[in-house]
């Protein structure tokens, strides 16, 4: 009977978070990736090749894990999802403007940064051809900023919080700031390319922080509920998977 | 902390981020952030020309809330599908194991 319960209980949760991605994603607006031929050329080459090592080595992490647990698939295919969603999801925020998370957090956390550079880049190149959001030509830079700085952030915030012990503290601050730094990332790069005629780089960088800064907390806040509660779902039905993964870091 | 409580928590967390704004600022149309960075750009750099045009052209809101509402629906099925999969299994295995 208990169990009964705990079952409707979940199910109506899933349904939920179901229904709330789907409702809150209606809102059509272009939100934060730097959009296709935004970037001069010499930007544009340069982020590709900063990236494209990156996207390598994560393609190799990427066959290795599946090669060694084909079981682990599924458990991939959930981080990416997870992504797709929520890079999905252009939520209204405090400053009158809208914004979407990136969901980069939870792979990073189950996987390592570099497998989320690839499932992150797939997302980028779906939205880039068939929504016009984002770009090929900016897809380096792009990439770099969602796929490369959020995972890496992520794994570095995991790791140290974790060292006190509170994993769900590690896991909240982890998603959180990894959805910050993507966006600060994307003001650098964008500074970088157009430095303000008046106070060069710095003074770009100070304009374009200060568009997304405010609109970009509270969503970031809500990425890092979100990815906890995703990992408590994980807990309690995904234990082999998770115990897999620790076995999988305690060889490497 | 009960597990289902904290989940709770954590969903109630998320609506009022969400509601929050859309109450607040009622009346008002919410823009797109990165909307603001374009123009930003325009405004020192007037000659600046993107010099590449999307594959796809845009083909209006109506046509973008279609794209994204998709991606979302992909995303929360998989996502929901994986999850309800994987209770099911751990479900199995109490049982099996009684």
């Amino acid at each position: 009977m208990r169990t009964q319960h705990q079952k409707w209980i979940s199910l109506g949760l899933m349904a939920g978070l179901s229904c709330y991605f789907l409702l809150s994603s209606a809102q059509p607006a272009y939100a934060m990736h730097i959009a296709e031929g935004f970037l001069p050329v010499q930007w544009a080459v340069f982020w590709w090749a900063v990236s494209l090592p990156f996207f390598i080595l994560g393609l190799r992490s990427l066959t290795r894990i599946t090669k060694k647990n084909p079981e682990l698939k599924l458990l991939l295919a959930l981080a990416g999802a997870f992504t797709f969603v929520l890079s999905a999801l252009k939520i209204p925020s405090v400053t009158g403007s809208c914004s979407h998370p990136t969901g980069i957090g939870l792979g990073t956390i189950l996987f390592g940064p570099l497998v989320m550079t690839v499932l992150g880049s797939l997302v980028l190149v779906f939205q880039a051809i068939l929504i016009a959001h984002g770009g090929i030509t900016t897809l380096g830079a792009n990439v770099f900023s969602m796929a490369i700085v959020g995972p890496f952030m992520a794994y570095v915030v995991y790791n140290t919080v974790m060292k006190t012990g509170m994993q769900r503290v590690a896991i909240f601050l982890a998603a959180m700031l990894e959805g910050l730094l993507t966006y600060l990332m994307t003001a650098i790069q964008l500074a970088l390319a157009f430095p303000a005629i008046q106070g060069g780089f710095l003074a770009s960088l100070i304009k374009f922080t200060s568009v997304f800064a405010i609109t970009q907390l509270p969503l970031a806040i809500s990425e890092g509920l979100l990815t906890v509660l995703i990992w408590g779902w994980l807990q309690k039905y995904g234990q082999q998977e998770l115990k897999t993964l620790k076995v999988l870091e305690q060889e490497q | 902390m009960n597990k289902q409580l904290s989940s709770g928590l954590l969903i109630a967390g998320v609506l009022i981020l969400l509601m929050g704004p859309l109450l607040a600022l009622q009346g008002r149309e919410f823009g797109a952030t990165d909307g603001n960075f374009t123009e930003a750009i325009e405004k020192d750099y007037p000659n600046y020309k993107p010099w590449f045009q999307p594959v796809i052209r845009d083909s209006g809101p109506e046509v973008q809330t279609f794209l994204f509402t998709l991606q979302a629906g992909i995303g929360a099925g998989v996502t929901g599908y994986i999850l309800g999969l994987y209770q099911g299994r751990s479900e199995k295995h109490k049982k099996d194991k009684l």
